[in-house]
């Protein structure tokens, strides 16, 4: 007796589509630039402990050290002195905490408004659609910088109006691409059959539509960061950002600025290369974000 | 036609009457205007002047057409810190922020067109790489360091070109290539995109289909439509160059208008900031307005749209 087996090709052999593996989504990831934020983000955390000493107070008898490897340095001060004998090192480090203070916290007021004016406007249309977009064109004729030091001027400059002004300039920005998304969201399907349901305008919002832009929201925001960090920066820059005594990196270059022609380069170059490491990562971060998350950004 | 262009014109007017009404409420409702608009130390009597000129009792409405008023005619207001109109100041120093921005545009041009042909043509090729980093550097490196890096190297170390100030061919060449660098990454990214584009196309299958050689294809045929985009985004960002130069102009003490407004910030000159804000956002509002009826002009399919 003979049994017979089937031929085991008749199992329809389904063409194997390798599964997303961990390594493949990860393809490209960005470690470095992710090491470096979640180094300066550790670093504003646990500033109180690392920095050496107090950023605020210095000795005018200890001014314009240079880093240690040069000559007339000393380790007491790794990377020098400025021009009232402060510590450089110690004003990193607590200027750290300010770029990421200032930095998230403004991307996520500027998101949050941004985020709900795209979606009422793009959901809602009509009057409210009108109304929002032509301001958002309005505000973006407006140069960033200019209209920030505007702001500024007018109603002083603190770390807490600061963070209100970049979220106030920056929100037209996540608007635009919120209501885009939004526009063709409301066509899709699940939205029509929400509404064929009865859900309310509010219910469709909240639960169907925000959870769908939060991938672009997500990704604006981590492009956001760095032009939000160099707009702070600038701002402190032409001394209308954080107040002193903080030490926020832009402030520490343009008190920098004018020791940059007589030989006091760390001054400058020191807050220079943290402002430039944090922007750069950020971009590269959101760059990949981008592509990975929200290939309709890809555009962007 | 007709129609569009009435349309366009009548979203910019809204555009500038929202821009005047934001300048208007921002000024007025945090705070007391006078205590802007008037110098730290005013007398007593000035400040009542002051409240009467500006009517603080009367109506909001009739406040903000007071105040559109004033910028229709031409009245900025006095500098505190040179007592003369701001729109003199404005106008004194416009020639030099022009200046900055026509030789920023050259450089950025020059850069960036070239560079992004060559990054299309051989896409993921060396020069696509090393374009690309420049870009990605152009646009997230803040101009404050750049210029500083520069002067850093080419007045301190080598001592080639002044760092400072305005007059000669040499003081232009640092502040022109730092607000330059963003540009030009943003005109070679848009160069490499739009020569894709117009390599894949049909025309150019024709043409080297017929055996051109390759060099005439590109620099003949496919240029001429890949620049279209790019020419019209270097129009607008001319405008915007005379009025983002305020960290470059404060680096390189170049006497522009973005100086203008780092002074007035400075010397706490509201006036000379408020009109900077406002002669900006128009001069950007009304460029959109032009490119758009150009384009309309130029091209039949937005005309019919419409």
């Amino acid at each position: 007796m003979t049994v017979i087996t089937p031929p085991e090709t008749t199992i329809a052999p389904a063409i194997r589509t390798p599964r997303p593996t961990a390594f493949w989504r990860l393809k490209g990831f960005p470690l470095i630039p992710v090491l470096i934020l979640v180094f300066i983000a550790l670093v504003a955390i646990f500033a109180d402990v690392l920095a050496p000493y107090d950023p605020t107070i210095g000795s005018l008898a200890r001014r314009f050290r240079p880093p240690f490897w040069q000559e007339g340095g000393s380790m007491a001060y790794l990377l020098g002195t400025d021009h009232v004998g402060r510590d450089v090192l110690s004003r990193l480090i607590y200027g750290a905490r300010v770029s990421m203070v200032v930095g998230i916290t403004a991307v996520l007021v500027a998101g949050g408004i941004g985020t709900l004016l795209g979606i009422l406007s793009g959901y809602l249309g009509g009057w409210a659609d009108q109304v929002v977009m032509r301001l958002t064109d309005t505000w973006l004729a407006l140069p960033a910088l200019t209209f920030a030091i505007f702001l500024a001027a007018i109603v002083g400059p603190s770390e807490l109006n600061i963070i209100l002004i970049l979220g106030l300039v920056y929100w037209t920005r996540y608007a635009r691409v919120i209501r885009g998304e939004v526009l063709s969201l409301k066509q899709r399907e699940f939205v029509r059959l929400a509404i064929v349901a009865g859900c309310s305008s509010r219910t469709i919002m909240w639960r169907h539509i925000l959870p769908n832009v939060i991938n672009s929201a997500v990704v604006l925001a981590t492009l956001m960061l760095g032009v939000v960090i160099v707009t702070e920066a600038s701002l402190s820059f032409l001394g209308v950002g954080v107040p002193p005594p903080k030490p926020a990196w832009g402030l520490m270059m343009a008190d920098g600025k004018k020791g940059l022609l007589v030989g006091y380069w760390w001054l400058t170059v020191m807050p220079g290369l943290c402002i430039m490491l944090m922007v750069l990562s950020a971009n590269l971060l959101g760059d990949w974000l981008r592509v990975k998350l929200d290939p309709q950004l890809r555009q962007l | 036609m007709k129609q569009y262009i009435l349309r366009r014109i009548g979203y910019s007017l809204l555009s500038l009457f929202l821009l005047s009404l934001t300048i208007f409420l921002f000024v007025r409702v945090t705070g007391d205007p006078v205590a802007l608009l008037t110098e730290p130390g005013a007398s007593q009597e000035d400040i009542e002047a002051m409240h009467r000129q500006f009517g603080l009792d009367q109506p909001l409405w009739v406040q903000y057409w007071h105040f559109v008023a004033s910028f229709i005619t031409g009245d900025f207001g006095q500098s505190f810190y040179y007592r003369t109109p701001v729109l003199d100041l404005y106008f004194q120093r416009l020639p030099n922020s022009l200046l900055l921005a026509a030789v920023a545009m050259v450089l950025s041009l020059v850069i960036g067109i070239p560079s992004g042909i060559l990054a299309a043509v051989r896409v993921d090729g060396f020069w696509d790489s090393a374009g690309k980093l420049f870009a990605l550097l152009g646009l997230s490196l803040p101009q404050f360091w750049v210029g500083l890096v520069l002067i850093l190297v080419f007045s301190v170390s080598l001592g080639w070109l002044p760092s400072s100030g305005s007059g000669t061919v040499w003081h232009l060449l640092m502040p022109a290539f730092t607000l330059g660098w963003y540009f030009a990454a943003a005109h070679m990214r848009l160069t490499r995109s739009s020569m894709l584009e117009v390599l894949g196309s049909e025309y150019i299958k024709l043409a080297r289909l017929k055996g051109l050689p390759e060099a005439l294809v590109i620099g003949k045929h496919a240029l001429k439509n890949a620049l279209i985009p790019v020419i019209t985004l270097a129009g607008i960002n001319l405008v915007v160059m005379i009025n983002v130069a305020v960290i470059v102009e404060t680096v390189f003490a170049w006497p522009g208008i973005g100086r203008l407004l780092y002074e007035g910030v400075t010397f706490r000159d509201f006036p000379v900031v408020q009109a900077v804000v406002v002669i900006g956002g128009s001069m950007i509002i009304l460029v959109n307005l032009l490119i758009d009826i150009l384009y309309a002009l130029i091209d039949p399919r937005i005309r019919l749209e419409s």
